[in-house]
């Protein structure tokens, strides 16, 4: 889960991590009570998940609470690259005499945690990667070890942050670890790490991404979720605990196992390029269990999907056999009664093949037709997408 | 041969008391693998029996391995206990560690990986189906009546997509099938399996299953290019998955332009691993090369 700038900033301040005083707002009314409060020249802040705010006049300076107001009136509602804005953070304005970058992320390559860290901040990281790569260090953090002073101030070293703001930077660094391992973070990325003309070192915006995994000992993190974004078919689904993703398609999938649904939705664009270029609708793993109630939530929400024209149902019967499968989709059928109307492509294969598909010939539902490769299948359900 | 598991294999299964290790406890030992023992040490000295089967329950990894002689350990504990059980099992030094649980947090997941670090245990997954040398033994929860013992070597970060593969060529049948999980931290990698499977005169030729995210795929067609003299074929899941949504596996989310799809088939047909389009496709291309 991606965090908005102002979470981020508010859980790193709570771990002690210097930021501005600030606030967020809904309204330009609350961003002038914020403005007021801090009395003095401040920023006003797009809160969207997307690079590129300031070039699309999502970041103004205002100078006076009745200016902010008037900010805050032009960023709310802007369209970033597809993101609606719908907050604004209000934040102390502040000169900047340097710029530098820290972060710690995850580093899946080498299976380990990595502190990247340059007194060259303020550009995209990525470009300074490629273009000097020597001028960005990379620590790999030991998981089990973690990062104490002593090794902060190797990161910091290794980074040539100057004598004046050293001790400032590794602390931060301890901080900053302190926020990435007990939040259960993948990302903690400062950019810009600040010094201010006063010489204080703060972090002016911040990045953060947390483990959803491991939300049975983060309470505090379901709070953080934006239920203004989400789907209203993701949420719907969410809610009955499906794995369901929504896409900008017409054959509504469902299967068992993520790596299965996955390639169903590439085997049903594949095929779909013969019909007019019809693509997948949704992602959705109703799991190894395959059960009849799984197989109803799991229907209803793809047929509530007014984009949906055709429903590909793709079961490998592992530890559930095809039987029990074939068994949850008539019973599914039924439960949905007349909500069910549009046509179903149900492809199973694996364990008691025969006596699933025997099953679902037998209840002869007239918007089931049943094909026994996947391939064949797939291209089924394209083409009554596309009819 | 088969890799990393056979018949000699002696199994213990921490977590088998609880309702998944139980299932598929039963099921491992109905397709005929050593369950030696189970672990919890609130249980320990009971005996649970699986019709007709007692199976002894110990208080620890190191009791269970002290007294059965278990070399692999399956892991079906629940993602708050799963990082201590694995500690467990790595520090009892057991030969081989399978992690099936999922939704564990990847901070969990890296610190074993750190902590098993020279040490004596390969851990498989977290969040896999484990591993099955057809008619030998079967770690995990793969369904054993797909197929039978063969010349394929399988090796696959998803779990049906294992069992799709097993079942297309199930006539041919497989020396080991190894499910490795879709998290982004994962004990066993492709590479590993690759080379066990090049080192294992029973295997032939080898299918790879990859899907979107993190460079794993790439690395692994790096290595076959330079290690595996054997035939490869390979198979990735996730052409049309969007940036930034995660599917089912934590780790196929793709970030930026590395990790997609395209990128890693582009990486395995340069290092001359012929890619199939789909499952099936993937399945005839074998065929072509065993001839089966």
């Amino acid at each position: 889960m991606d965090l908005f700038e102002y979470q981020a900033r508010d859980l790193l301040a709570s771990h002690g991590v210097p930021v501005l005083p600030g606030g967020v707002a809904e309204t330009p009314e609350q961003a002038e009570a914020i403005a007021r409060e801090i009395g003095q020249t401040v920023v006003v802040k797009a809160q969207v998940k997307v690079g590129g705010r300031g070039k699309a006049g999502g970041v103004k300076l205002a100078d006076n609470p009745e200016d902010a107001k008037a900010r805050a009136q032009d960023i709310l509602g802007l369209d970033i690259k597809g993101h609606i804005t719908h907050r604004v953070m209000v934040a102390q304005a502040s000169d900047i005499a340097e710029e530098y970058y820290f972060s710690y992320l995850l580093d899946r390559s080498n299976r380990t945690f990595l502190a990247m860290a340059s007194v060259e901040g303020g550009m995209e990281i990525e470009q300074l990667a490629v273009e000097r790569p020597e001028a960005l260090a990379r620590i790999p953090v030991d998981a089990t070890v973690g990062v104490d002073a002593a090794k902060a101030a190797e990161i910091v070293d290794a980074a040539g942050f100057a004598p004046e703001v050293r001790d400032q930077v590794i602390a931060i660094a301890v901080q900053l670890w302190d926020a990435f391992s007990k939040e259960d973070a993948t990302l903690v990325e400062v950019n810009p790490l600040a010094k201010a003309p006063d010489g204080t070192v703060l972090a002016l915006d911040a990045k953060i991404t947390l483990d959803e995994n491991a939300g049975f000992r983060q309470p505090a993190h379901e709070a953080l979720e934006d239920a203004a974004a989400a789907d209203p078919l993701e949420a719907a689904a969410k809610e009955k605990d499906l794995n369901y993703v929504k896409l900008e398609g017409e054959v509504g999938i469902i299967g068992n196992g993520a790596g299965l649904v996955m390639s169903t939705l590439d085997v049903v664009a594949y095929a779909g390029e013969e019909f007019g270029g019809v693509r997948p609708a949704n992602f959705l793993d109703i799991g190894g269990g395959a059960s009849a109630e799984v197989m109803a939530n799991g229907l209803g929400i793809i047929l509530s999907d007014p984009a949906v024209k055709s429903v590909f149902v793709n079961v490998f019967g592992g530890i559930t056999a095809c039987d029990a499968v074939a068994n949850g989709i008539v019973a599914a059928l039924q439960q949905l009664g007349d909500q069910a109307t549009k046509p179903l492509v149900v492809r199973l294969d694996g364990n008691n093949v025969e006596e699933g598909r025997r099953i679902l010939a037998d209840a002869n539902h007239p918007l089931v037709t049943v094909v026994d490769t996947m391939d064949g299948a797939a291209r089924r359900a394209a083409e009554l997408a596309a009819a | 041969m088969s890799i990393f598991l056979n018949e000699n294999s002696k199994v213990i299964v921490q977590g088998m008391t609880g309702s998944e290790g139980m299932k598929h406890t039963s099921r491992m030992l109905a397709s005929g693998t050593a369950i030696v023992g189970g672990v919890n040490p609130r249980k320990a000295g009971q005996n649970v029996d699986f019709d007709g089967t007692s199976v002894p329950v110990f208080g620890s990894v190191a009791d269970a391995m002290k007294e059965t002689g278990a070399d692999v350990s399956v892991i079906f504990v629940p993602p708050p206990f799963a990082k201590a059980a694995a500690i467990e099992a790595v520090d009892a030094q057991i030969g081989l560690a399978v992690i099936i649980t999922e939704g564990i947090p990847v901070h969990d997941s890296t610190y074993v990986w750190a902590h098993a670090q020279g040490g004596a245990t390969r851990i498989i997954g977290p969040n896999c189906p484990g591993l099955i040398s057809p008619g030998r033994s079967n770690a995990g929860i793969i369904p054993a009546n797909i197929t039978k013992q063969g010349k394929i070597g399988l090796v696959s970060k998803s779990g049906t997509l294992t069992y799709q593969m097993m079942y297309e060529l199930r006539d041919i049948g497989f020396s080991t099938a190894v499910g490795i999980g879709g998290d982004p931290v994962i004990g066993t990698t492709h590479i590993d399996c690759l080379q066990a499977f090049q080192d294992d005169p029973e295997t032939e030729a080898i299918v790879m299953i990859g899907e979107i995210g993190g460079d794993a795929e790439e690395r692994a067609a790096d290595f076959v290019k330079a290690n595996v003299t054997k035939p490869v074929v390979g198979y990735v899941a996730g052409f049309t998955a969007p940036e930034g949504k995660t599917m089912g596996h934590a780790g196929a989310i793709v970030s930026g332009s590395a990790g997609t799809a395209q990128a890693k088939k582009e990486a395995l047909e340069a290092a001359g691993v012929r890619v199939g389009k789909t499952p099936s496709e993937t399945a005839t291309l074998m065929r072509e090369i065993i001839g089966g």
